[in-house]
């Protein structure tokens, strides 16, 4: 039995874990196309912010695969899978054999056909490289009358999860950022117009200039270099550096000749196993079961991808566990302004009761959404994040919450505001 | 695994769990220096809920066998140590709130403080540390400083199926 592992991130490394909880023995081979060992991308933000070193990027400690006896292969891109001779095939024309394949690839940015997109000083922000290449923008002096490096101006494109770190990381190291989102508002799909204001308030009073309801139709630039960027209204600002941070999309493309069966992201059943047996795929790849809407869709998350990863690989290496499925969520902080977000934020359509508490002033927003009786969704901006998880448990365990939906609001609410039944059952019981 | 259950018949909303848990958890271990004198003061990892009169409860982590904070921490920092013991690594933790929005006993904490000092790149006076903080179940003690502190024996530190 040998086990290979395409991807290198939360999904792969659930799933290696898991694997070697079964089997100590038999080859496990992680194949990564960047040259690190397992890093946190999440942190690339902190990264550029400069909060955190190098060293504490890594999610595993520097032993991890040796202690776990796993194989690397890094530095190098997959070009494609032979399902019949049960191989992948590496950039460099060699062929890894596998019994079974886990495809944890995440997500690849989705650049949008700009004029000017390949221009230099522009780039996306999801790895390692990109904050590495921003960062050596940032801290080399200028050179040239163009001035490279130095830089004091960027735009960032797209005002979602990445490009709210990216302008955040811009922004703590003194460059001056406009922000700039086709939507009406920043964080659009991960919060509601009244919380997403609290957000952009925020971020203009940080000097941020947040340009919402508008698109960038083309990167301007002095020779190959951007210096620039027009709006769809004309207008134009100058810029240094321009980030794509629109969103990511599954990275599949070299599955497209495999026969692995792929939709929006891959398909996979509760097992998290493909249309081809032995093959697998996890994390923000993968298209799984959103219990809140029943439908099944990527949602590229952290933790959805180290759970399912962690299923995938227990599946593989003989055990027998069920992907309940999951829900988007998401904790995003601009300094000064936590939000923690979940499930249905923008309820749309029939049968939906939100239980709103807005208090802007204050920077503090909570919104219930509940359908049926039971809670589908959260925003929660400012000190009503502190037990945002008590939400989580609800949604996730789909708990009719009748008893108790007036104290939902509440400043304090929790344990105490559930029925005893539950609260005993939930507070007294080995968990 | 031995873990903190509270009894909520029997609590009477004193917070000497938190206040011995605060104590237990600051560098001086002694409670008035905890409380006046420490910066960052400590927080307590256990949180008494109340509805005045009459209903109480501590609630603190249940160091859960499938642990959804750890699976949520994009650091690793949120770990399990070999004795079943959920814990932070501090080193690691940059405040994410991902652990946060995953506990389903909203069991952890959000601990902000301001120090003096430089960022990695050498920007910024009076860096802002954000951590998780939670129960450690007191790897120091027997027992649970809260379990001991209690007057009214209310939380009881043992194995339950």
């Amino acid at each position: 039995m040998k086990y290979l592992i395409i991807g290198n991130s939360a999904a792969a490394i659930g799933a290696a874990e898991a694997i070697r909880k079964n089997d100590k023995g038999n080859p496990v081979i992680i194949i990564s196309d960047e040259p690190h060992r397992v890093y946190s991308r999440p942190l690339i933000s902190y990264l550029l912010a400069g909060l955190v070193t190098e060293d504490r990027m890594y999610y595993r400690d520097e032993n991890f695969y040796k202690d776990n006896n796993i194989e690397t292969i890094f530095d190098k891109r997959v070009t494609g899978v032979d399902v019949k001779k049960r191989q992948a095939l590496l950039e460099d024309k060699k062929r890894i054999d596998y019994d079974r394949l886990l495809i944890a690839t995440g997500g690849t940015p989705f650049v949008p056909p700009i004029k000017g997109k390949e221009r230099k000083n522009v780039y996306t922000f999801t790895k390692w490289k990109d904050a590495e290449n921003i960062i050596k923008l940032t801290t080399t002096p200028p050179f040239t009358k163009e001035g490279r490096g130095g830089i004091k101006k960027a735009v960032v494109i797209g005002a979602g999860m990445i490009g709210i770190k990216a302008v955040e990381g811009l922004h703590a190291v003194g460059v001056d950022v406009t922000v700039v989102e086709l939507a009406s508002e920043v964080l659009s799909r991960a919060l509601d117009k009244d919380a997403s204001r609290i957000v952009q308030r925020r971020m203009e009073d940080a000097g941020i200039e947040v340009i919402t309801s508008n698109e960038v139709i083309e990167i301007t630039g002095r020779g190959d270099l951007a210096s620039g960027v027009v709006l769809r209204d004309k207008k134009k600002i100058k810029c240094d550096l321009v980030i794509i941070a629109i969103g990511v999309i599954p990275n599949t493309g070299f599955l497209k000749e495999s026969g692995i069966k792929i939709n929006r992201g891959i398909v996979v059943d509760e097992k998290m196993e493909t249309n081809i047996k032995g093959v697998y795929a996890a994390g923000d790849v993968a298209e799984a079961l959103n219990i809140i809407t029943g439908e099944k869709m990527p949602i590229p998350i952290w933790p959805l991808a180290q759970r399912q990863g962690a299923i995938a690989g227990d599946n593989m290496s003989g055990g027998d566990s069920v992907y309940k499925g999951g829900f988007p969520m998401n904790s995003i902080e601009f300094p000064g302004v936590p939000t923690i977000s979940m499930g249905i934020t923008d309820p749309r359509g029939e049968g939906y009761e939100s239980f709103i508490k807005n208090d802007s002033a204050n920077g503090n927003y909570k919104r219930i959404i509940l359908k049926d009786n039971k809670i589908v969704g959260a925003i929660l901006v400012g000190d009503d994040i502190d037990r945002a998880g008590i939400l989580t448990g609800l949604i996730k365990e789909q708990t009719p919450v009748t008893a108790f939906k007036d104290k939902l609001l509440d400043r304090n609410f929790g344990f105490v505001h559930l029925p005893k039944d539950l609260r005993k059952e939930k507070l007294e019981k080995m968990v | 695994m031995k873990i903190v259950y509270p009894k909520e018949e029997v609590c009477m909303a004193c917070r000497l769990c938190e206040v011995a848990c605060i104590t237990e958890h600051s560098r001086s271990k002694d409670t008035i220096k905890a409380y006046k004198k420490e910066k960052p003061a400590p927080l307590s990892r256990t949180l008494v809920e109340e509805i005045f009169p009459g209903l109480s409860v501590s609630v603190n982590c249940r160091h859960c066998s499938d642990a959804p904070c750890i699976e949520a921490c994009i650091t690793g920092a949120m770990h399990r140590k070999p004795d079943g013991r959920v814990v932070v690594n501090e080193y690691k933790c940059v405040g994410c709130w991902m652990c946060v929005m995953a506990c389903p006993f909203g069991a952890i904490k959000r601990n902000q403080y301001k120090i003096e000092g430089q960022g990695a790149r050498g920007k910024g006076q009076g860096l802002k540390i954000k951590l998780s903080s939670k129960c450690d179940l007191c790897p120091d003690r027997s027992i649970p400083a809260c379990v001991e502190a209690c007057p009214n024996r209310v939380m009881a530190y043992e194995e339950r199926n």
